[in-house]
């Protein structure tokens, strides 16, 4: 593995208006690590990965993947490029198949072009086939296979998370977005998310950077943590390190009177 | 209605497009059916293109357009000019389709360029520009002496067969089909369904909605070209935002994002304005009722965003195995 990391976000400012969601944040996530993004609310983690993903252009900063800059790049070009994720709010297509859910994700590596498609040349048939295949067997793989002609805003709460997973999956990415996994679950269920998590990790060797507020979760599965607060980055270390730190503690439990 | 919901027998439906087409020829040849059939059959067919091109916006893509009208007077017009003004006493078995064509081909670059203005603009505002680009041809073609201003255009000639009619019919729900069960038309309905998801999953939202404009329009300059050489006679007043409606009750009626219910919509649609003929003006209190309570009982339309297995690819289904 090469010291140049997957991704990195330099000096990275975000204003809305007078708002300053993330104010010069840096960090940078290694292949192969699972990464963690902790903070208080409204510390601009969830802003961190929509300008990651293209849905804000950064006002100042840039952020570089495998060794190109992809600020302001449009959001379907970065999901091509390798970047998939999930929703803090789950945003599935409801109305749709859990099938054609993942389809659509996987759509990006379709290659088949429209005039082939509104003929439907051998080409766009081919591609079609072969595309419905590779999700029925990504879908069996995640154990949604038995739900896969279900209509998707239909399907219990943790089969849509997961299902949100699988789509992300579906576009083969290199670096997977997890928006809190694990909101709205209880220990126990959290305890097996680590364990798909891992498992999603070591089979698809997929890079994961993920906002979460489970603590449990984040210092069992992260190899490194981030912690922002206030749209600036102020600790970034192993779990230990950050466990430790001083102002990570400060900022989620309030200073000691120090000051005013 | 169970037979609709399984995948018809390989070939069947080839055999049934076959079999209506040649029945369309017979029907000319003929005279098996009077002249007002024959019209209310040519009108039905174009009811058809129009409600399941319209569809392909409102529908699938969930944009609300209020502009297919003005597609339909841009295909019109240049059909009409091109076959009454440009290619006189050509042979029509080539110039029709040619005239169609580049009736269409006009208003899906016309669409084209609307679609980009309209990038930005989502829900109400959609319908704002599109009513104001319908205004725009409206009064556009009022002002052009050249196909005969707001008095119309007259001395097309009758070329709009049956047979061609069913051709064009065909056509347009199998193009339509083949766009919404690929990857571009996923993608157009990804959009619908959550924009930003689509963006997030690699769909290139822009183009989606570039093709579903473009798509929408050529077909909808067709029909128009049909339309045209149906009346013969063509004037800037048929093409207002009352035929627009019309158009969109259809769709409501029908259901939204299904070629099913597009076919169902226009033929509904068409069958009641014939049957409330005889209540002269009193119609148009009917036909916008029917629409209000459509809306509050059932929003979708009797088919919406269902489909009859007749439309559907055969890959769609579940393969035997699967089913338990």
């Amino acid at each position: 593995m090469t010291d140049e990391p997957l991704l990195e976000m330099r000096n990275v400012t975000q204003r809305f208006g007078g708002l300053c969601a993330l104010s010069d944040a840096s960090f940078a996530v290694r292949a192969g690590h699972a990464h963690g993004i902790i903070g208080p609310n409204g510390a601009g983690k969830t802003t961190a990965f929509n300008v990651i993903t293209g849905i804000y252009a950064p006002t100042q900063g840039d952020i570089v993947f495998r060794g190109q800059s992809i600020a302001g790049q449009r959001p379907s070009h970065i999901a091509r490029n390798g970047i998939g994720r999930t929703f803090q709010n789950i945003r599935l297509f409801r109305n749709l198949s859990v099938l054609d859910n993942v389809r659509i994700a996987r759509d990006a590596r379709s290659a088949y072009l429209w005039p082939s498609a509104l003929v439907q040349l051998p080409s766009a048939r081919r591609a079609e086939k072969e595309n419905i295949r590779v999700c029925a067997e990504l879908l069996k793989q995640f154990g949604l296979g038995d739900v896969m002609h279900e209509q998707a805003g239909g399907l219990p709460y943790g089969s849509q998370r997961r299902l949100e997973i699988v789509r992300a999956m579906a576009l083969q990415p290199k670096l997977l977005l997890l928006d809190e996994p694990a909101a709205g679950m209880n220990s126990a269920e959290t305890l097996k998310l680590v364990e798909f998590l891992r498992w999603v990790r070591d089979h698809f060797s997929v890079t994961m950077l993920l906002i979460e507020h489970h603590m449990q979760l984040v210092m069992s599965l992260c190899d490194r943590i981030t912690v922002l607060d206030f749209g600036a980055t102020i600790a970034e270390g192993t779990p230990e390190e950050v466990r430790s730190n001083s102002k990570v503690i400060d900022a989620y439990l309030g200073k000691e009177t120090d000051h005013e | 209605m169970r037979f609709l919901q399984i995948p018809p027998p390989r070939g069947v439906l080839l055999a049934l497009v076959c079999f209506a087409l040649s029945a369309c020829f017979a029907i000319e040849k003929f005279n098996i059916v009077d002249d007002y059939v024959r019209f209310i059959l040519i009108t039905l067919g174009i009811n058809i293109i129009l409600c399941a091109s319209l569809n392909l916006v409102n529908g699938w893509m969930g944009e609300f357009s209020v502009g297919h009208a003005g597609f339909m007077a841009l295909g019109a017009y240049l059909s009409a000019i091109v076959s009454a003004k440009w290619l006189v006493g050509a042979n029509p078995l080539w110039m029709f389709p040619l005239a169609v064509v580049a009736g269409g081909l006009l208003a899906a670059v016309v669409g084209l360029l609307l679609g980009m203005l309209s990038f930005k603009t989502r829900g109400d505002y959609l319908a704002i520009v599109t009513l104001a680009f319908l205004m725009i041809v409206k009064s556009g073609i009022e002002n052009i002496s050249y196909v005969g201003g707001p008095r119309g255009f007259l001395g097309i000639g009758n070329e709009t067969t049956l047979l061609w009619t069913a051709v064009w019919v065909f056509l347009t729900l199998w193009v339509i089909r083949n766009l919404v069960y690929s990857r571009y038309g996923r993608g157009i309905i990804a959009v619908r369904e959550d924009e930003i998801a689509a963006g997030a999953m690699g769909v290139d939202t822009r183009k989606a909605k570039l093709t579903a404009f473009v798509v929408s329009s050529f077909f909808g300059g067709v029909a128009g070209a049909l339309f045209a050489h149906q009346l013969q006679f063509i004037n800037p007043g048929s093409f207002d935002i009352v035929k627009s409606t019309e158009i969109l009750v259809m769709v409501y009626l029908g259901g939204i994002g299904s070629l099913g219910g597009s076919v169902l919509g226009a033929t509904v649609f068409t069958i009641l304005v014939q049957v409330l003929q005889p209540l002269g003006t009193w119609r148009m209190v009917i036909l916008p009722l029917v629409l209000v309570l459509l809306m509050l009982f059932r929003p979708r339309g009797i088919m919406g965003l269902r489909e009859f297995a007749w439309f559907v690819p055969r890959r769609e289904f579940p393969k035997k195995e699967e089913e338990k």
